[in-house]
């Protein structure tokens, strides 16, 4: 296939751009494979133009098309919920520049997308690619306890095709215990470690739903396998993110939960959490329903109820709690599973992490946790970011999992302002970047595709990108201060807050907010400053001066 | 004293609202002024003091096995739950409190025995810290267009109104005379806000007694001259806070609105804002979603909406801008009324004088607008608040909205007020504690025949003497929000009103963020100076040592020393906190026992058990739960904070050692 086939129209002239809080701007309008370009020409036409506008086309989630005779405008609604408006003149090129960007937006093929093609200049290609070896995480374990072992018994997925390579297991347990372990779990998800906690030991596991199925099978590699985790008379949690009933029903498909009777070991609580459609029409309602600036303040406090979003953040954000509690009060080691193990299960490991542990709330820890807990882990980010709040498209698989952690994450970072090395902009770049990006690092759903379709040796790591000194700068806290204890957040509904910051990007006036966090930036340097530069650099002077002064005097 | 019946209880136990399990055992004292619990735990005896004028109900619950409940609901949004073990007792402490909690003459009040050891003096200054004539003269008034006028020296026209009053020019005695018997209990239109840069005003007023048709000449006369007391502008907007049809209803009983036809170049305009009654009934919804036992989201939301208390929020906040707008944009003058001018006009015209004028976002301009728009014109502060017994359809939490309303601003423009929202929660709970002498009475008439500044202290001195505590570290005088008119967005806009628990589950610290970024940067703030002026002084000294041939060197790493001294090294303030219920609805077996095969029995998720079974745990959490306690203070050692919030003020303590 070739890009240039779906370009009907490649440049317009004279298009107005404007969207919400911006002022309108005439230019140029071009489009490329991947990018919308509107350029406009202040000094005349001989004067090289400013670019206004440089969109890369897989962040168009919505093409909405108006026509008024004979020009239309076509309204962009984007991925990272930003609403564009070009007045396009003439009407078969606003139909053309329509349709042109509906075909390049809904190009589905990996390979062909934007990061195999950017090629910036200060940036190595195989560059963030290796920063979070597993090895490296597994050493740190490894220097504690004798317990655990790093398995490369999927080094060609064929044991569990979502999981990556390596995964760490039990030392007690054999490769070939697991295989078959994994064969009675779906998708071959069989239980791995996703976190020990090292005050006390006790581990966090994550898995998919056995197969226990309509007969009750049972799987004795299995039981073993769970077993082997806990020591005689110890008691572990299974925390299932299904409601019991939703559990009991996938009995019928195949799937179900582990009985009492063949884990006697494991405690099963139930924590439904919402996923899949119901999720993502959550989202877009709540989407809706920030933009409707017609609503009156009654109305919107029921829309915001009724849309359920912030009931799914304080879901998520009490059983991530209550793993945490499990692990760091009950000292009870976890098990964590839903249905595929690949949505929720991760959302509730990756935020309990954030929790339990400080390297977690660090700016390279945090990349580390989502490499390990989502990317490598194996959630489907190429189905699940497929779309965002505004397409009309058919929904097939997407929802917002990794949009909720995020939240979630927002929502720790204000309860406790100091103790996240990142900020709020850090989180809005990697919800950005999951729908829509430069760079490859949420390309595929998991590992195996990712070596298929060799995303490591042709597109750049975002986190390459994010962590130059100079753009790592914009994403960090200036009030951190590590903390090393657990963060334990409320999740009364009176803590819980929507994320002004994400859903009302785009539509709030930020200038004061701004100017606020840029008083608190000056505010934290100035205090550095008196004790470092400008006392150093006052006193040196009031050294020198005197002291040339002595030398003239003698 | 002779209404309490029952000075001590012991073994009563205070429960913790957001955990029931979490409840402390201690003992209950009753004193002239306060409602002590002190806990029995030998380390801490934390101590909960709560005012007798904060109580706004107490209410006795029926009898269990552990003991009888009695639930305490205050004023400034705490709620405590006791358990007394003998029923006798609680009636006791019950009938004791109902009379405590309900003075019939203002001298029961805490201000006539509240003694902070200030002499005459200090008590006459700190009366003088906020000086109205001072606050027109800074609007540039009197001048040509307005002046002070003594009509009313002895309250002889309006008794809820002050002696000094600033009119138009043009508006003789007469024309006043003539307008105040128009308008109802004579509050006739007087000047509120000078804009000096383009002469538009904001005056306010009662509503007029027009009912269908009647007509004064005296207060036509009045209104003209508003209106050209603003040159540059050639008509004059009326503002009705009240919803259109509470306004016509009043027709009928002789009172009601402007009508155009009668006013030369006037627009009226309503802004519905609900009565006190409404306003009641809304607070009233409110607290009890906040006081929901582990509500859900929907719950939350749902219970929010339908006490309608942010879109009445919302509905003062566009009275305000629309006013401001009308003064800053059009440079139109505007006279704003209600029914009785002294609710809805004053929050109105607060809200709006706030928008306007930078002034009124420092520290002390906020204590002036209060005094001039609050206390000055008459809002009946004992009425509202229930500070003397009465009838308790006059409640309602009329400037605690005003507040609010200050919050909701200070949100949208974290860098335009000097103060920060403790500066905005202890006005409100002085404005219940009775404390100070400045909110007693309904009028100033009342005040000074109580001689209110020659027995009680003001509050504005106090709040002045420790102002540390209220400084917002991102105000800057020179900042570009602090120095126009704040414009808050209009539409979209319901996304931008809040609920504000650091108000109404004030109590609740489980609530709030665990690590205060206000504190925090006041003290990086401090510090910064700190070590300036420590610069400064080396460097003089160091001009100085340069001539006894010293080496600087040895200056310089002391000066590193004292920033380490100083201790500005972040990590101290790291914290934790405990672990709430997340699993109360939990199903488990008891934890480290074998299972019992019970699925009903909760989870036990205690600090307790971890203590009992290692002790390298319980020094842990120990450690932790010591770390929470420090959550609210500064980096650097902190504990200056006011202590308001713990239920005692050391002022209180000092009172009652006297």
């Amino acid at each position: 296939m070739e890009f240039s086939e779906l370009i009907k129209t490649a440049t317009v002239e004279s298009v107005l751009l404007a969207g919400t809080g911006l002022p309108a701007v005439r230019g140029t309008l071009c489009i490329t494979s991947h990018h919308l370009l509107l350029s406009s020409c202040p000094g005349g036409d001989g004067q090289p133009g400013t670019v206004e506008l440089w969109l890369l086309i897989r962040n168009v989630d919505a093409v909405e098309k108006r026509l008024a005779g004979s020009s239309g405008t076509i309204t962009l609604r984007c991925k990272d919920l930003k609403v564009l408006q070009l007045e396009i003149p003439g009407m078969e090129e606003c139909l053309n520049i329509a349709s042109s960007i509906e075909a390049l937006s809904s190009v589905d093929s990996v390979m062909m997308m934007y990061p195999f093609f950017y090629r910036p200049q200060d940036l190595r290609l195989e560059e963030g690619w290796h920063l979070f070896p597993l090895e490296q995480y597994f050493q740190k374990i490894a220097a504690q306890t004798n317990q655990w072992r790093l398995s490369d018994l999927n080094r060609d997925f064929t044991t569990c095709p979502t999981y990556p390579a390596g995964v760490i297991v039990p030392a007690a347990v054999s490769d070939d215990t697991l295989r078959r372990a994994a064969r009675f779990r779906q998708g071959g998800r069989f239980p791995v470690l996703s976190y020990y906690h090292p005050r006390n030991g006790t581990v966090m596991l994550r898995s998919s739903q056995p197969l226990t199925g309509p007969n009750r099978k049972r799987c004795p590699e299995d039981e073993v396998l769970l077993g082997t985790v806990l020591d005689e008379g110890e008691r572990g949690f299974i925390i299932d993110t299904r409601s019991a009933q939703a559990a009991k029903q996938a009995r019928m498909t195949g799937g179900g939960t582990e009985p009492k009777s063949s884990y006697p070991q494991w405690k099963r609580l139930h924590r439904p959490l919402e996923r899949g459609r119901p999720l993502q029409e959550s989202f877009i309602k709540l989407v809706e329903a920030c933009n409707d600036a017609s609503l009156s303040m009654d109305r919107w406090l029921s829309r915001l109820e009724s849309c359920r979003w912030l009931s799914h953040v304080k879901a998520a954000l009490s059983t991530a709690c209550l793993a945490a509690q499990c692990l760091d009060r009950e000292e009870a080691s976890v098990l964590v599973h839903g249905a595929e193990g690949t949505d929720t299960t991760l959302l509730v490991t990756a935020l309990a992490q954030v929790i339990l542990d400080p390297g977690c709330r660090t700016m390279v820890g945090f990349q580390g946790l989502l490499e390990r807990e989502w990317i490598e882990a194996g959630h489907p980010f190429h189905l699940r970011c497929a779309r965002s709040a505004y397409s009309h498209a058919r929904l097939k698989q997407e929802a917002p999992l990794f949009l909720l952690f995020l939240d979630c994450v927002w929502q720790l970072s204000r309860q406790f302002p100091f103790s996240l090395e990142f900020g709020e902009s850090l989180l809005l770049a990697l919800f950005d970047n999951a729908y829509a990006s430069d760079y490859g690092t949420f390309l595929c759903n998991n590992e195996k595709e990712r070596c298929l379709c060799k995303v490591k040796e042709n597109t750049h790591s975002l986190w390459a990108w994010l962590n130059q000194p100079e753009e790592k700068k914009k994403y960090l806290n200036p009030l951190y201060s590590h903390n090393p204890l657990v963060i334990w957040p409320s999740v009364e509904p009176q803590s819980i807050q929507l994320w002004q910051g994400l859903f009302f990007r785009w539509i709030r006036p930020s200038q004061y907010l701004e100017e606020a966090r840029a008083e608190m930036q000056r505010l934290v340097e100035a205090k550095e400053a008196p004790a470092k530069e400008s006392a150093g650099s006052r006193l040196s002077r009031s050294l020198s001066d005197p002291a040339a002064r002595t030398e003239n005097e003698r | 004293m002779e209404h309490i019946r029952m000075p001590k209880v012991e073994n009563v136990r205070l429960l913790d609202r957001v955990s029931s399990r979490k409840a402390a055992l201690g003992t209950l004292y009753l004193t002239a002024t306060h409602v002590i619990f002190v806990e029995n735990a030998s380390e801490t005896r934390k101590e909960t003091w709560v005012l007798h004028s904060q109580i706004s109900s107490i209410e006795k619950q029926a009898t269990t096995a552990t003991g009888c409940p009695l639930l305490i609901r205050c004023k400034n949004f705490q709620v405590i739950q006791l358990i007394i073990p003998q029923e006798r007792d609680c009636h006791d402490v019950y009938i004791s409190l109902i009379r405590l909690a309900r003075p019939v003459k203002y001298e029961e009040l805490y201000c006539f025995s509240f003694n902070p050891k200030l002499d005459k003096e200090e008590r006459e200054q700190g009366w003088k810290f906020v000086d109205l004539n001072e606050e027109y003269n800074r609007m540039g008034i009197p001048n040509d267009y307005w002046q002070i006028s003594d009509v009313n020296r002895d309250y002889g026209v309006c008794d809820s109104y002050p002696t000094e009053v600033y009119v138009p020019k043009s508006a003789t005695a007469h024309i006043i005379v003539g307008s105040s018997k128009f308008r109802s209990r004579r509050r006739f239109p007087a000047l509120s806000y000078y804009c000096k840069d383009n002469n538009a005003s904001i005056c306010r007023s009662s509503q007029p007694l027009s009912g269908f048709s009647a007509r004064c000449l005296e207060d036509e006369q009045m209104l003209q001259a508003i209106r050209k007391a603003n040159p540059g502008s050639d008509f004059l907007y009326v503002v009705d806070t009240r919803p259109k049809l509470n306004a016509m209803a009043n027709r009928a009983a002789g009172k009601g609105y402007e009508n155009e036809d009668n006013y030369s170049n006037i627009k009226f305009q309503f802004i519905g804002i609900e009565n006190i009654h409404v306003m009641r009934n809304s607070l009233q919804k409110m607290l009890e979603v906040c006081e929901l036992k582990s509500p859900s989201m929907s719950d939350f939301l749902w219970g929010l909406e339908n006490s309608g208390w942010l879109k009445h929020i919302k509905a003062i906040m566009d009275a305000g801008i629309f006013i401001a707008k009308a003064v800053a944009e059009e440079g139109v003058s505007v006279l704003v009324h209600c029914s009785d001018g002294w609710d809805r006009t004053a929050q109105v015209c607060s809200v709006a004088s706030l928008l306007l004028d930078p002034y009124y976002r420092t520290m002390k301009g906020f204590m002036v607008l209060i005094e001039k728009d609050w206390i000055s014109f008459g809002h009946k502060f004992n009425h509202r608040y229930g500070n003397l017994d009465g009838d308790p359809k006059e409640i309602s939490p009329v400037i605690d909205q005003f507040i609010e309303c200050v919050w909701q601003l200070m949100e949208q423009f974290p860098c335009a007020f000097e103060f920060n929202e403790r500066f905005l929660i202890h006005i409100q709970h002085h404005i219940y504690s009775c404390q100070f002498g400045n909110f007693l009475c309904n009028s100033q008439k009342e005040r000074r025949e109580l001689k209110i500044q020659e027995r009680t202290y003001s509050l504005w001195a106090h709040l002045w003497k420790n102002r540390a505590d209220y400084l917002n570290p991102l105000y800057r005088s020179n900042h570009s929000q602090t120095q126009r008119t704040l414009y808050p967005q209009m539409t979209p806009c319901n996304f931008l009103y809040k609920f504000w628990s650091g108000m109404y589950n004030r109590f609740e610290k489980g609530l709030h963020p665990r690590q205060s970024v206000t504190d925090y940067l006041m003290a990086v703030k401090e510090e910064t100076q700190q070590l300036e002026e420590e610069l400064e002084v080396l460097g003089e000294r160091l001009a100085n040592l340069q001539k006894m041939q010293l080496n600087g060197n040895k200056i310089q790493s002391k000066q590193q020393d004292r920033g380490k001294q100083l201790g500005l090294s972040a990590s101290t303030n790291s914290l934790a906190n405990t672990p709430q219920e997340y699993g109360s609805d939990l199903k488990s077996f008891p934890s480290r026992s074998p299972s019992q095969g019970d699925e009903d029995s909760a989870l036990i998720l205690t600090q307790d058990n971890l203590k009992s079974s290692d002790p390298d745990l319980s020094a842990n959490s120990d450690q932790e739960s010591g770390v929470e306690d420090l959550s609210c203070r500064s980096p650097s050692g902190g504990g200056c904070l006011p202590s308001e919030d713990s239920g005692k003020d050391s002022d209180e303590a000092v009172c009652l050692a006297v």
